[in-house]
């Protein structure tokens, strides 16, 4: 594959145009400056530091290594989920709740990739592994936290309307129902965008990048392809078992809403 | 027979409270507001966690399901809310001529058109909302009535139709009635017995 190496020169140019957005938002008093210039060290030092942790893996393809990284990324992608939430949950559920989602939605969906799809020998080779891992659990970290964000800030909003359906007779899940189903909308969303306009208005980066490093685009497109599907289904699992998992924990035994259980 | 009672309930800094209600008995909670007069009856419905036990004629509250036990003690909160586009989308007759029939009935006796169930919500008055609230918790024939002051928005015609009517379903139903109210001439109107609510217990007055 033939491309064309950046160097550091590249990269300080493409930063030059974030220092200026910063700048603008500064002289128009947007206050998201700061936080901009944050984001954007904290991208490139991270994306620097996994670029040295994927190279060591590459040349090993140890199992244990890859385990720690998965579960490294794991742990990150929870706490991002609960960072994005207006009103969490108190106490280990709120790390539960999105540690648990995205472990199965995001691990299995990319087992079974790489095991039945992919099928490469050994299987948990790094250089499929991570960037499969990555990408879903990148995305499913955002519908997940989307999901959650929805439901427990309209539960909030709305808990008297709740109380009232339920004093009419409805159970917990019925009293929900029309919540946790704008929830799963609100999540699923962005996934559904993007496959309804994938090729068309956006060239997803993925496919973008493997063409760029030089691969055929009929390839770089079913990868592509393949991509989109298994992150939809990422997005699907993991916002149906978070959204089952916080359901639950809103109501008690007696289907009680509680909202002391949730963060003000 | 005692058809609702009370053991010892207590919830936030209201109680413990002790009271028994018995069939087709009503019994009017009087008390200042922040007394705790809301909180004893969201406990009573089993809507707060609380202590102490809630009987239905000698059955504890947690025997029941809860949407049964909703559906049997049944609370009208003091401002009612709804949830679908249209008022009939509210109110589950399901194919029930005899309640259907009641409904029409209670309808015209509160002074509401029978066209009011395809209205959307929002072309609903606050005094029309209060009363439809009550024929949708009397649609569920409940054995029990708690009314939060369930003519707190209304004028002094509309009062009187929603006395008349609650008397009415109590008597025919023999109904235990738990009716909150700031109104002592309503109280004195409507209640066999009259409670005072006052830092958090209950007295008889």
């Amino acid at each position: 594959m033939n491309y064309i190496s950046l160097t550091p020169l590249d990269l300080a140019i493409a930063a030059c145009l974030v220092i200026a957005l910063a700048a603008t938002s500064f002289y128009l008093k947007l206050t998201i400056g700061k936080q901009l210039l944050i984001v954007a060290i904290r991208a490139t030092i991270q994306l620097l530091l996994i670029g040295l942790v994927l190279k060591t893996l590459f040349s090993s393809s140890n199992l244990w290594l890859l385990m720690f990284v998965a579960s490294v990324m794991l742990i990150v992608a929870s706490r991002e989920v609960l960072a994005r939430q207006k009103h969490k949950f108190h106490g280990w559920w709120a790390i539960n709740i999105s540690a648990s989602s995205l472990f199965v939605s995001s691990f299995s969906i990319t087992l079974i990739a790489l095991v039945v799809i992919i099928g490469n020998q050994p299987w948990y080779s790094p250089q499929y592994a991570i960037p499969f891992l990555g990408m879903l659990l990148g995305n499913t970290m955002s519908a997940v936290a989307l999901s959650l964000d929805r439901l427990s800030d309209t539960v909030w909003r709305e808990r008297e309307v709740i109380e009232q359906r339920l004093l009419s007779g409805e159970t917990a899940s019925q009293a929900l129902n029309t919540i946790r189903n704008a929830s799963i909308r609100a999540g699923m969303l962005p996934i559904i965008n993007a496959l309804a306009t994938a090729g068309v208005v956006n060239l997803p980066g993925m496919m973008t990048g493997q063409i760029l490093a030089g691969s055929p685009p009929l390839e770089a497109v079913k990868y592509q392809i393949l991509i989109l599907f298994l992150i939809a289904a990422s997005n699907g699992l993991g916002i149906l078992i978070a959204l089952f998992i916080a359901s639950r924990r809103l109501f008690d035994q007696r289907q009680r809403l509680r909202l002391d259980r949730i963060k003000t | 027979m005692a058809q609702l009672a009370i053991e010892s309930l207590s919830t936030h800094h209201v109680g413990p409270i002790s009271l028994t209600i018995d069939e087709g008995q009503c019994a009017a909670i009087l008390g200042q507001s922040g007394s705790g007069k809301t909180l004893m009856l969201r406990a009573i419905a089993d809507l707060d966690p609380h202590k102490g036990d809630v009987f239905l004629d000698g059955k504890p509250s947690d025997r029941f399901q809860p949407p049964q036990w909703h559906k049997e003690v049944g609370l009208l909160c003091a401002k009612p809310l709804w949830w679908h586009d249209t008022v009939g989308e509210h109110f589950t007759l399901a194919n029930d001529p005899q309640m259907e029939h009641c409904l029409s009935q209670w309808l015209s006796q509160l002074n509401l058109v029978n066209d009011i169930m395809s209205w959307p919500i929002q072309r609903l008055s606050t005094g029309e909302q209060q009363r439809l609230a009550l024929l949708r918790l009397l649609m569920n024939q409940p054995k029990v009535l708690l009314l939060d002051e369930p003519s707190a928005s209304l004028d002094e015609k509309n009062t009187d139709r929603v006395e008349v009517l609650i008397k009415q379903y109590q008597r025919e139903r023999q109904t235990a009635i738990l009716w909150i109210t700031h109104d002592i001439k309503q109280a004195q109107r409507v209640a066999d017995h009259i409670y005072n609510l006052e830092q958090g217990s209950l007295t008889l007055t």
